[in-house]
């Protein structure tokens, strides 16, 4: 599932995450939430995979398990260092300092992502002091540097403000800069865009596009804005209560949409001209929870296309319909 | 906000040392939370009181080196009876309490007078006169010179229980909100313990039991304000802060336990902890009012003491012709009590929205 | 989406003349909205653009008139049903709110009150309005809303956390129709909603407009909601109307400096990747905003006369209006192919 034939740079296995529902202090909780289920995809060494999904598809808390912020409940991450794959679940403190080194994360929302009592100036350079990296004045030199590739220029203005000096978008740029000061190899973003003025959103892709290829990192980049992902990511895998159920290369996937929730959200998306016509929404139903879903397809219920096929065996897997583009449907399996 | 409306003072990095610039910085905001609170009328009526009962506790013992005879002005042992001439009346027609005596009591004295004549009456406690400008107590101590004297007794109490229930509080607070489990639970059920047993009948109980002295009682009023009510409400902001995103990234940053704790959490809850610091102050003044008025605690003056001794020789009910023994003392326990209750709101108004803050 | 704008126009429903709108902080007083004028014909959708802080919500709260004490309309008139409803009592414009024009708030959906049904909330607002109402004949309306809106009747008593987002909106649209109101302003209806959710939320709009032959004023940052929703589009910046037109003519030719770019810096699925065009800066202080042409720190094309004088709003063709010295030199923006 790899874009190259080379060794990947993250490598994720039957992901799994679940959460209990309706647990008290004596009982035991005997519903679950299958929020990532059985999830799976490598991304490549300075490569930018976008994660996309609705509400509940479970693509943030994918992007969380990736950075260590929650854990899966089953399923296997490796991250390349050097000549191995480090297995994330089994590392031990000394890997997670590794793992630390080599692995940031970009978040969503602006205003609440920077402690507000702590000047610029602290919060960029605080994976530096964490984690014992360099002395004072190279720290100070550092984060001068990060601020002018970010285009806080000129540094010295920006280093001793605190966040709500800034607006939003200088904020961000801020939390770009963070990411990157420790010269990460992996970034997990998860709509780092969404909560931002429109007119600043590409100024602020362009500079995560621009200091990736220069750092040579990977991006996972996680939203629910098809048009975003488009810009941003060489690759998109597309969620669904908890699976994977398209993943391709981005024009592919755009010009060429398999999967039946791939094409009801491609056509969903409202395109600024107004002479386009869009095409119908093919989907039924409202959205639907993962709790304890059957080992059915999940999209079932709001395919327009189900078979007695898809009524009566499990989930599908993603199957290569053509080159590096992945579907999991039984009807587009058969359409070859 | 854009870059271009920013700073006077822009350093660059490599040029100043980290430090300077930190307290620079510190300074700023100083300022700028003044500006703010002096803005607030509340505030500084309360700030105004707590200045000039800190300039009275400066002012005492300047006054016993320079212009008062310790003899006489001690607040504890001094000594004054000043004699006054008084005229006889008939009973129940004494006016003035300073220049007439009634006949029944000169007669107490000698049997012999008459109404119209004079007696030299040897005043204990006295009225506010030139020489004792709040006059003197029952034991014929000059009552301005207590009252100064106690204002230092009042003040180390408010600063010491403060400053414990800040510590507490804050510690108890982050380290629950932190941990959550059986440490939280641990805390918060003994706060709900502190705070089902009703305050003043401990603090009676404790001080009937063992000898206490104001250190003792600013403490143990420190120790129960933040094990109790505010620690709930400190682990609360604690709590609100550490679900925040900036501790998601301090923690992909590579920040361990401590770090989150003393870098992220407590600096963002230290705020409301000063604002209830300044209500376990009036807390503790209150308290040792009390129980001094009781007669609970072992200290030889302070504004309760006042108020027991004027209750101890019987001059409680007479308070209007004595008022002298019990307002100044009673007036100052609520004022500055109050005082600091009114900083304390002051101070709501300032952390809170900026707390808010987008 | 074609609409015959000249038979329209005649009778304008709503007409906005030169309505400004400030409100007072402690360091001065923010310009909110500055001359602002434009007409809102029967059945139209006009749809009005532009991002944080451009003054786009402020208009709509002006317009219903429910504003915070510290705000103030300083000029213009806002002409509805024959009157000036800036210069009303509240009292007075109690009778005009909801019943002649009224809103669908950003972020209203989680505004429904969690301890009571949804039917009877929507009732509330409508024995306001409708006194002589019976409760029957009510709930037979709602009945009749949520059709419209596409909700099933069994959930008039049901409670608001027994709905879904999307269903919470439609709700909220219902609510905004009880008592028949001649326009509706919805302020970023879809913004918080999942894409699919967000297209059908939009085609029941478009459905309840055309059924009941409402206008209807789109709020939204999102250009492309405002593309496939609006009849006639007006462009803001910093308080200001910059660019009204209709949305066929200002997509593919846009006037204004700021319309260009704000469109070309749109992502979007269809036409090219990546040949888009950023926005330096940010949004003026509207405390004190620049001189001249509110745009002009940010506009690649400003020259001299952009930072002293502020353009006039000008008709530069038929139902286009411009405020700008330099509309010549935006280029064309073209259609998407693909």
């Amino acid at each position: 599932m790899s874009a190259t034939g080379n060794r990947p740079l993250v490598k994720v296995e039957n992901l799994e995450k679940l959460f209990p529902v309706g647990r008290g202090i004596f009982k035991k909780a005997n519903q679950f939430i299958h929020a990532v289920d059985g999830v799976s995809f490598e991304i490549a060494p300075g490569e930018s995979l976008g994660l996309v999904g609705e509400s509940g598809s479970g693509k943030t808390t994918t992007g969380r398990i990736l950075a260590r912020l929650d854990h899966n409940t089953a399923g296997s991450i490796h991250l390349q260092d050097g000549e191995e794959m480090l297995d994330v679940a089994d590392i031990g403190k000394d890997g997670m300092k590794r793992f630390r080194r080599r692995v940031q994360m970009i978040f969503q929302d602006p205003y609440e992502s920077m402690n507000p009592r702590r000047t610029i100036y602290d919060t960029i350079a605080e994976p530096l002091q964490v984690q014992g990296i360099g002395r004072l004045p190279e720290r100070e030199q550092r984060v001068a540097e990060l601020l002018e590739m970010v285009g806080l220029t000129p540094a010295e203005n920006f280093l001793f403000r605190y966040p709500h000096e800034l607006s939003g978008g200088q904020r961000q740029r801020v939390a770009i800069a963070r990411a990157l000061v420790i010269d990460p190899v992996f970034v997990v973003a998860d709509e780092p865009t969404s909560m931002l003025d429109v007119s600043i959103r590409i100024s602020i892709m362009d500079i995560m596009l621009k200091l990736g290829e220069e750092f040579g990192v990977s991006y996972l980049y996680i939203t629910h804005d098809l048009a975003v992902a488009r810009y941003m990511c060489d690759r998109i895998a597309v969620m669904y209560l908890g699976k994977i159920v398209e993943i391709a290369p981005t024009e592919e996937l755009l010009s060429n949409p398999m999967h039946p929730y791939t094409r009801a959200l491609l056509s969903a998306v409202p395109v600024p001209d107004p002479g386009h016509a869009r095409p119908d929404v093919e989907i039924k139903g409202g959205i639907s929870k993962a709790i304890d879903p059957k080992p059915l397809c999940r999209f079932l219920d709001r395919c327009p296309w189900a078979t007695e096929q898809c009524r009566t065996s499990d989930h599908p897997r993603l199957v290569e319909m053509e080159p590096g583009h992945f579907v999991s449907c039984y009807v587009v399996e058969q359409s070859r | 906000m854009s870059a271009p409306d920013l700073l006077e003072g822009t350093v660059a990095a490599s040029e100043e040392a980290l430090w300077r610039i930190r307290l620079r910085l510190a300074w700023r905001g100083f300022r700028k939370g003044w500006s703010s609170f002096v803005a607030n009328r509340i505030g500084l009526v309360g700030l105004t009181i707590i200045t000039l009962y800190g300039l009275m506790a400066l002012a005492h013992p300047i006054l016993m080196h320079t212009v008062w005879d310790p003899k006489i002005y001690d607040p504890v042992v001094g000594y004054d009876a000043p004699v006054t001439t008084k005229v006889i009346v008939p009973d129940g027609e004494v006016v003035d309490i300073a220049t007439q005596v009634d006949l029944f009591s000169a007669r107490l004295i000698n049997p012999m007078l008459k109404v119209g004549e004079t007696l030299d009456v040897t005043e204990q406690p006295a009225a506010p006169s030139r020489t004792h400008l709040l006059g003197t107590d029952p034991l014929g101590r000059d009552v301005l010179s207590q009252l100064m004297y106690s204002t230092r007794a009042a003040f180390m109490l408010g600063i010491v229980a403060a400053l414990v229930t800040v510590g507490i509080g804050t510690t108890v607070g982050s380290v629950s909100a932190f941990f959550g489990g059986i440490v939280d639970t641990l805390f918060m059920r003994l706060a709900d313990l502190i705070i089902l047993v009703p305050f003043l009948p401990i603090l009676i109980v404790l001080s009937a039991l063992f000898h206490f002295e104001l250190l003792h009682l600013a403490i143990l009023i420190g120790v129960l304000s933040g094990f109790g009510g505010t620690a709930i409400i400190l682990k609360s902001q604690a709590l609100s802060v550490s679900v925040k995103p900036f501790i998601d990234a301090a923690r992909v940053a590579g920040g361990g336990r401590m770090h989150l704790i003393f870098r992220h959490i407590i600096p963002n809850v230290l705020p409301l902890s000063f604002l209830y610091m300044m209500f376990s102050v009036t807390d503790a003044i209150s308290s040792e009012a009390t129980l001094s008025f009781l007669g609970l605690l072992n200290i030889n003056m302070s504004w309760g003491i006042m108020i027991y001794t004027a209750n101890s020789q019987g001059y409680l009910l007479s308070s209007a012709s004595y008022w002298w023994l019990l307002l100044p003392a009673g007036l100052s326990v609520t004022l500055l009590a109050g005082s600091f209750y009114l900083v304390g709101r002051a101070m709501d108004e300032i952390i809170n929205p900026r707390l808010r803050r987008r | 989406m074609t609409f015959d704008q000249r038979a329209a126009i005649a009778t304008p429903v709503l007409d906005v003349q030169h309505l400004t709108m400030h409100y007072t902080v402690k360091k001065g007083e923010v310009q909110a909205v500055d001359d602002v004028s434009f007409t809102l014909a029967q059945g139209e959708a006009l749809g009005l653009v532009g991002e944080s802080g451009c003054g786009k919500t402020s208009i709509a709260m002006t317009l219903i008139r429910l504003l915070a004490d510290n705000a103030k309309i300083v000029d213009g008139k806002v002409i509805l049903a024959g009157t000036d409803v800036a210069r009303l009592t509240d009292e007075q414009m109690r009778k005009h709110r909801w019943s002649d024009i009224s809103m669908v708030f950003q972020g209203a959906m989680n505004a429904w009150n969690p301890v009571y049904k949804v039917g009877d909330q929507i009732w509330e607002a409508m024995e306001l309005h409708f006194p002589d109402m019976v409760e029957t004949e009510g709930r037979e309306r709602i009945a009749e809303l949520f059709e419209l809106v596409g909700l099933g009747p069994e959930l008039i008593d049901r409670y608001p956390h027994e709905f879904s987002g999307g269903m919470r909106q439609r709700a909220i649209i219902a609510m905004a129709l009880s008592c028949d109101p001649k326009i509706i302003i919805a302020d970023e209806p879809t913004t918080a909603l999942d894409v699919i959710v967000q297209d059908q939320i939009l085609r029941e709009l478009k459905h309840v407009q055309e059924t009941l032959g409402m206008a209807i004023i789109y709020i939204s940052h999102d250009v492309a909601v405002i593309a496939e929703v609006s009849d006639r589009i007006g462009v803001m910046y910093a308080g200001k109307l910059v660019e009204l037109g209709a949305t066929d003519e200002v997509f593919p030719h846009p006037k204004h400096p700021y319309t260009y770019l704000l469109l070309a810096s749109t992502p979007s699925v269809k036409g090219p990747r990546r040949k888009l065009a950023p926005l330096e800066g940010e949004p003026p202080d509207l405390l004190k905003p620049p001189t001249g042409c509110r745009f002009h720190p940010r506009c690649p094309w400003a020259t001299e006369i952009c930072t002293s004088e502020e353009p006039p709003f000008n008709e530069i063709s038929e139902g286009h209006s411009v405020a700008c010295w330099h509309t010549e030199e935006v280029p064309e923006l073209g259609r998407l192919e693909g």
